[in-house]
């Protein structure tokens, strides 16, 4: 970490705080972030582990109430190592890995997503989206290249003739002018920054309405997650119940079509609905809320010197846990890419990979979870009628079990089709094909007990070989290439990397290099190309 | 396993094999008849399991007898 500031303890970290633009005549900054949510504070972090400084314009002037995104997937965790607030996420969420489904009245099947023993993370925790943020936030702080800024709120956009964006920003001391060389629209499912281009989500609309409550338990129940198709205590179609840090609950209701709203917020009714759920245990309700939700995105990610990621790109809906993963992954995706361009090691071309590589990605996470919305809340008397068969066989049959979707959750992107790979060259038995996640592995070195923690912020190249074969392929490249050499700068201590990799063919003993931008992603070799990181089309 | 839809006769009873099926559905109401039968499809899916079998299947499911 290159900027690491003294802690700032104890005061509130959504204070409004003056500001010298205010008084200034238009100030000009490299790069604006707006929305100071998961994916923009994510944002801020990596562009400023790369050296990148930015300011980040949030309207708020608290936490966010209530959980939303509770669901963090352990690829997120991965991305989360890297910007330095993973331990504190894993320490206070719940760590899971079991659920059960039932239909009716009976258990229809469970699962257990086994933690994979050659992994530092786990699948999943469950953590209400404010202490995800509450990290982040005490992470941003701790960079003097983040300039963090609550109570302020973006209400009018301008592109201008040179490509500058400039923000109209409201204050509580008054307003200003901020004008952005590129601008990060991470201001969520109502972007400001959409509607001000007059840019339209398209995609489905779905008019189920569905009830979240977060309850206060203190309760027994193991933390798996339970779902329930036809529940016997609610006259809906389906419910889900995860546990979140805090003994928090999250009670998720499909509440059907014709559901009025207004009624189902009324804290008794909701109530109610509870105790039918939850028979005699004592609940105190912390937070509720009733939506309706859509699986659509933008067209395009890119528009000019404007990035959309996270909501004001996609969004999906609740089922599945896409919404804050898949953001997450735009964050890294493009932090990293404006990094390079900014500080002239790659070419602007580099920016078109960012929707190239994240459109698909968002496309594979609204198709998920539209499977998932078409299984859980059926929309015709056919698609009910399979729905129940399925469930049906699902008691007694193992292939029906594989067709139930109660949400399929979030996976790590795979940039198969990214024109930033550079395909094999050589045979490889095993290993993560060009353009997908590095698995990680146990490691003995510097840097910690797992590979992916060796990995860093840079372009990687992981070399089984002697070190300084590593050294002298990498000499001289631009961006730099960091050398991993197994066996001199990590240990394969499980024997993991080596095989995991597909690096340990008997036949060819050295000089084995895949290549690890930080995604963390593979492009490899076998024989001694010149690595090139941005793919032939780039360079 | 072949990848291609059989379409000529392979029931070793055919007529044995229709009255099953009527028998399958004898008092049912059109309710659970429709139930049954989507058990009965996907099972016979998931045994033919090749998805370009299925969707040779489904195309010709959906072609009318006048097409």
């Amino acid at each position: 970490m290159r900027d690491i500031q003294s802690e700032q303890d104890g005061d509130d970290p959504f204070a409004f705080r003056d500001c010298a633009d205010l008084s200034g005549a238009g100030a000009r900054r490299q790069v604006v972030i707006l929305g100071a949510g998961p994916v923009g504070l994510c944002a801020a972090i990596d562009l400023a582990r790369h050296g990148i400084p930015s300011v980040v314009i949030d309207a708020r002037n608290a936490a966010s109430d209530g959980s939303r995104a509770i669901c963090w997937a352990k690829r997120t965790l991965e991305i989360c190592d890297r910007l330095g607030t993973a331990d504190a996420l894993v320490a206070r969420g719940v760590t899971w890995h079991r659920g059960k489904v039932h239909f009716g009245e009976t258990e229809v099947y469970d699962f257990d997503l086994q933690p994979q023993p050659d992994h530092h993370r786990p699948a999943f925790i469950n953590l209400q989206q404010f202490h995800f943020e509450a990290a982040a936030i005490e992470q941003a702080r701790r960079h003097s290249l983040i300039d963090l800024r609550w109570q302020h709120r973006a209400t009018g956009l301008h592109r201008n003739s040179d490509g500058d964006i400039t923000l109209d920003i409201d204050t509580p001391a008054g307003r200003y002018a901020l004008t952005a060389e590129w601008l990060l629209a991470c201001d969520g499912v109502r972007s400001t920054v959409r509607h001000a281009l007059g840019l339209e989500f398209e995609g489905r609309v779905f008019d189920d309405h569905f009830l979240i409550a977060d309850i206060r338990m203190r309760a027994d129940f193991p933390a798996v997650r339970r779902f329930w198709f036809e529940p016997v205590f609610s006259d809906g179609g389906s419910a889900l119940m995860h546990k979140q840090a805090d003994d928090v609950w999250r009670c998720d209701f499909q509440l059907g079509r014709d559901a009025d709203p207004g009624r189902e917020r009324e804290p008794a009714r909701i109530k109610d609905r509870l105790r039918r759920m939850l028979g005699g245990a004592e609940f105190e309700l912390v937070w509720s809320s009733v939506y309706t939700f859509t699986c659509r995105r933008l067209a395009r990610f890119r528009h000019g010197r404007v990035f959309f990621a996270g909501d004001s790109a996609h969004v999906v809906s609740p089922f599945g846990a896409r919404g804050g993963n898949g953001g997450i992954q735009d964050a890294d995706n493009l932090a990293w890419k404006l990094a390079a361009v900014l500080q002239g090691t790659a070419p602007e071309a580099l920016l078109d990979s960012y929707e190239a590589e994240r459109i698909p990605a968002a496309d594979e996470n609204i198709r998920n979870s539209t499977r998932s919305t078409d299984f859980i809340t059926p929309k015709s008397a056919a698609s009910r009628v399979f729905r129940d068969a399925v469930l049906d066989l699902a008691r007694n049959h193992p292939f029906a079990r594989q067709m139930v979707n109660s949400g399929r959750l979030s996976l790590p992107a795979n940039y198969a089709g990214s024109p930033l790979n550079t395909g094999d060259a050589d045979h490889f038995a095993a290993g993560p094909p060009p353009g997908a996640p590095c698995p990680d592995a146990p490691a003995t070195g510097p840097a910690g007990d797992w590979l992916l923690q060796h990995l860093g912020d840079d372009f990687t190249l992981l070399y089984n070989g002697g070190r300084g074969e590593a050294h002298e392929l990498v000499a001289g490249l631009t961006p730099a290439v960091r050398p991993l050499a197994i066996g001199s700068d990590l240990r394969d201590t499980g024997d993991r990397i080596a095989e995991g990799y597909g690096l340990s063919c008997p036949a060819r003993p050295a000089r084995r290099s895949p290549m690890a931008p930080p995604g963390p992603r593979c492009c490899r070799r076998r024989t001694r190309p010149r690595p090139r990181p941005h793919g032939d089309n780039l360079t | 396993m072949t990848d291609k839809l059989q379409t000529d006769s392979r029931l070793t009873a055919p007529d044995e094999f229709y009255e099953k099926l009527l028998a399958l559905h004898e008092s049912l109401d059109p309710a659970a008849s429709a139930r049954v039968n989507a058990r009965l499809i996907l099972l016979l899916a998931n045994h033919i399991g090749d998805l370009r079998v299925l969707d040779e299947a489904l195309a010709a499911a959906r072609q009318q007898p006048t097409d």
